[in-house]
C-alpha cells in the first residue's frame, strides 16, 4: 500500500520533472545550436563559393549552390596557377617551418637553463623574458628592416623574416617550457646528475623526449602564427615572388576584386593549413592555450 | 663573492634537501648562461634594441633610410594628440579619429567577446553536443586575419547576390534596401569589430569553460542542495571562481585590441576615408605609406605606453604566484 502511494507520486514528479526541464532547457538549445550556426556560416560561405562557377555566383548567393548542385574545382586551378597563389602557398611553407623550429630550439635550450641549471641573475632574466611576451611588432619594424637593408639586404631573402619570427616567438617560447619543465620530476633529474649526466645530455636525453606535449603546444602556436601573419611578412618580404599568401591575398583583392571565386579559392587555400593542424592536434593546441594564458 | 645563487624560490635547482655528492663546478655556475645565451642574444638584437632605436626615433624627425634626421623632442607626440584629426580629433561630437576608434575597439570588442564566451562556456557543458559546439566556434581562431577579412569582405558584400547579411535582413524585411556596412563612416568600425569578436569567441570559451570545469562539483552540488538558483550559482559561485581567468583572458583581449592590424588592412585599409584607422593601423600608415617614420615611431610609442601596464601586472603576478606555489 505504501510503496505504491509513494510511487505514484514520485513517477509524476519525475515526468512533471522532465517536462519542466526539458522546457527550461529549450532555450539554452536554441541558443548554443543557433551560435553555432552563426558561428559557422561565414566559413561555409567561403568554402562554398570556392567551388562554385562565376557565372553562378554572379547570378546567386551561395546558400543556392547547395540546393542546385553545379560544383567546379577550376576555381583552385586558375587561383594556384594564373595568380601565382600556388607559389605563394610555397612560400608561406617555406618563411613558416624554420621561423618555427628555431625559436622551438632557442626556446627549448633556455627554458632548460631557466628551470634546471643556476646561474647569476637567471631570475631577473626570467622576468625580463616574461614583459618581453607582450611588446607590440610595431615598435621593432622599422629599426629591423633598416638592420635587414644595411647587412646583407636579409629583407630580400627570408633571414630576416625568420630571425624577427624567432624574437618575437622566443619569450613565449621560453615562458611556456619553462613552465612545464619546472612540473619534471625533480628526482629524476638529480639522480641523473649524480650519475654524472652532463647538462646537455640531461636536457637531450631526459627532458626534451619528457617534454613532448608542451613542446608541441608551442611549436602549433608558432606555426600559426607565423603562418598567418601579415603584418611582418608585408613589411620585410619586399619581393612580390617570396611573399606568402597572406601578403598575395590582399593584392589579389586589389586586382580581382570583383572576382569572387578566386577570391574565395585563395582564402581557402591560405585557411586549410590552419585547419589541417588544428584538427590534427587539437589537444596540444588547447593545452598550450591554457597553459600560456591562465598561467600568465 | 659567492655567484652561487640564492635558493629562495621553492622551484627548480639547486636542491636544497639533501647535499650534493660534489659541489658545483665553476663551470657548472656559469653552464645555465651557455643555455639561455643563444635566445638572449636574439632577443637583445631583435627585441630590445629595436624598441630602443624606436622610442629614439620619436623625438626625431626620420629621414628616407629610417635614420635620425632632425631632433623635436616631444613635438611628434604634441601633434599626434593634438593636431592631427586622423589620429584624435576632439573638437566635434562624437569625438573621432584612430585613437577614438581604438576605444571603441576596447569597449565593444572586449565586451562583446566576453559576453558571449563566457554564455557559450556556461551553457556548453550542460549538453551532450558540447564538443561540437565548441569546435564550431573555435575553429575561427585558427585562421588567419587575412582569411577571416575575406570571408566577412563576403557576408558584409552589398551585393544582394553575395552577402548574406544583406540576404538574410531582405528575407525577413522586403523593403530592406542591401546596406554597404563597410562603406558607411558610422558602421564601418563596429562591422570590422563584430568579424574580429567571430574570430576571438573561441579563446574565450575554452579557457573560460576549463576554468568551469575546474570548479569543484561538491561546491555545486552543495549550493543546489541549499535550494540556490542556477543563476544564484552563477553569480555568487562561478563568477567569483572565474575572476582569474576573466582577468587573464581581458588582458589577452586588451592586448590584442591595442595591436589589431591586419583585419583592417585586409577588409577597409583604414576607410573609407580614414574613418576605420586605428592605433596600429596610423603607424602603418605614416611609417610606410606617407614616408614619416618618426610620426610613425611616436604612434609605436603610444602602442608601448598602452601595453606597459600588461607588462608590469605580467611580472607581478608571476612573482606573487611563484611564492604561492
Amino acid at each position: 500500500m505504501t510503496t505504491v502511494e509513494q510511487a505514484v507520486p514520485l513517477a509524476a514528479r519525475t515526468r512533471s520533472e522532465r517536462l519542466v526541464r526539458f522546457i527550461t532547457r529549450t532555450p539554452i538549445h536554441i541558443g548554443l545550436i543557433g551560435i553555432a550556426v552563426i558561428w559557422l556560416v561565414p566559413t561555409v560561405g567561403l568554402a562554398v563559393t570556392s567551388f562554385r562557377k562565376p557565372n553562378n555566383i554572379a547570378s546567386s548567393g551561395w546558400w543556392h549552390a547547395l540546393t542546385q548542385w553545379d560544383w567546379t574545382l577550376h576555381n583552385y586551378g586558375s587561383v594556384i596557377n594564373a595568380t601565382g597563389m600556388g607559389h605563394a602557398w610555397v612560400n608561406s611553407v617555406i618563411i613558416t617551418v624554420p621561423a618555427t623550429i628555431l625559436p622551438l630550439t632557442l626556446g627549448a635550450l633556455a627554458a632548460f637553463g631557466f628551470a634546471w641549471v643556476p646561474f647569476p641573475f637567471r631570475d631577473t632574466l626570467f622576468l625580463i623574458i616574461v614583459a618581453l611576451m607582450i611588446v607590440p611588432i610595431q615598435t621593432s619594424l622599422v629599426p629591423l628592416l633598416k638592420l635587414f637593408a644595411q647587412h646583407g639586404h636579409l629583407n630580400n631573402n627570408y633571414y630576416g623574416i625568420w630571425l624577427a619570427h624567432t624574437a618575437f616567438g622566443l619569450p613565449l617560447a621560453v615562458f611556456l617550457l619553462r613552465n612545464f619543465f619546472i612540473t619534471l620530476p625533480k628526482d629524476l633529474i638529480e639522480a641523473a646528475r649524480i650519475d654524472g649526466a652532463s647538462n646537455l645530455s640531461i636536457f637531450r636525453r631526459i627532458v626534451v623526449p619528457l617534454s613532448v606535449p608542451a613542446l608541441a603546444s608551442f611549436g602549433i602556436f608558432q606555426f600559426l602564427w607565423v603562418w598567418n601573419d601579415l603584418l611582418m611578412a608585408l613589411i620585410f618580404v619586399s619581393d612580390p615572388n617570396k611573399q606568402p599568401m597572406t601578403v598575395r591575398i590582399p593584392y589579389l583583392l586589389s586586382t580581382y576584386g570583383q572576382e569572387y571565386n578566386l577570391l574565395a579559392a585563395a582564402a581557402f587555400l591560405l585557411m586549410i593549413v590552419p585547419l589541417i593542424v588544428f584538427f590534427a592536434l587539437q589537444r596540444y593546441f588547447v593545452q598550450g592555450l591554457l597553459a600560456g594564458s591562465v598561467k600568465t | 663573492m659567492s655567484i652561487q645563487p640564492i635558493p629562495t624560490q621553492l622551484d627548480g635547482p639547486p636542491p636544497s634537501e639533501g647535499r650534493r655528492l660534489r659541489p658545483w663546478s665553476a663551470f657548472e655556475r656559469v653552464q645555465g648562461m651557455l643555455f639561455v645565451l643563444p635566445a638572449l642574444v636574439v632577443l637583445a638584437i631583435f627585441l630590445i634594441y629595436p624598441a630602443y632605436y624606436t622610442i629614439r626615433l620619436a623625438f626625431y624627425e626620420g629621414d628616407f633610410h629610417f635614420g635620425f634626421f632632425h631632433y623635436l623632442g616631444i613635438q611628434n607626440f604634441k601633434e599626434l594628440l593634438t593636431n592631427d584629426k586622423d589620429f584624435l580629433d576632439l573638437s566635434k561630437f562624437p569625438p573621432s579619429g584612430a585613437l577614438i576608434n581604438n576605444v571603441r575597439w576596447v569597449i565593444f570588442y572586449i565586451s562583446l567577446s566576453l559576453l558571449i564566451g563566457l554564455g557559450l562556456a556556461v551553457l556548453a557543458v550542460r549538453v551532450r553536443y558540447e564538443r561540437a559546439v565548441k569546435t564550431a566556434i573555435f575553429v575561427p581562431m585558427a585562421i588567419s586575419a587575412t582569411a577571416v577579412g575575406i570571408i566577412w569582405l563576403f557576408v558584409y558584400s552589398p551585393s544582394p547576390d553575395m552577402g548574406v547579411l544583406n540576404a538574410l535582413l531582405h528575407a525577413f524585411d522586403s523593403g530592406f534596401h542591401p546596406v554597404a556596412w563597410l562603406g558607411r563612416p558610422n558602421l564601418v568600425n563596429y562591422a570590422l569589430i563584430f568579424a574580429y569578436v567571430w574570430a576571438s569567441v573561441g579563446f574565450v570559451m575554452v579557457v573560460l569553460s576549463a576554468a568551469i570545469k575546474g570548479i569543484p562539483a561538491e561546491i555545486m552540488e552543495a549550493a543546489r542542495v541549499d535550494g540556490a538558483g542556477e543563476w544564484n550559482i552563477f553569480r555568487r559561485i562561478m563568477l567569483p571562481m572565474l575572476s582569474l581567468p576573466l582577468s587573464v583572458v581581458t588582458i589577452w583581449l586588451f592586448i590584442n585590441v591595442i595591436k589589431v592590424f591586419d583585419i583592417i588592412y585586409v577588409m577597409t585599409g583604414g576607410g573609407p576615408g580614414t574613418s576605420s584607422r586605428v592605433i596600429a593601423f596610423t603607424m602603418y600608415e605614416e611609417t610606410f605609406q606617407n614616408g614619416r617614420p618618426g610620426y610613425g615611431a611616436a604612434v609605436a610609442v603610444i602602442m608601448l605606453v598602452l601595453i606597459a601596464p600588461v607588462m608590469v601586472l605580467n611580472v607581478r603576478r608571476f612573482r606573487s604566484e611563484k611564492v604561492v606555489a
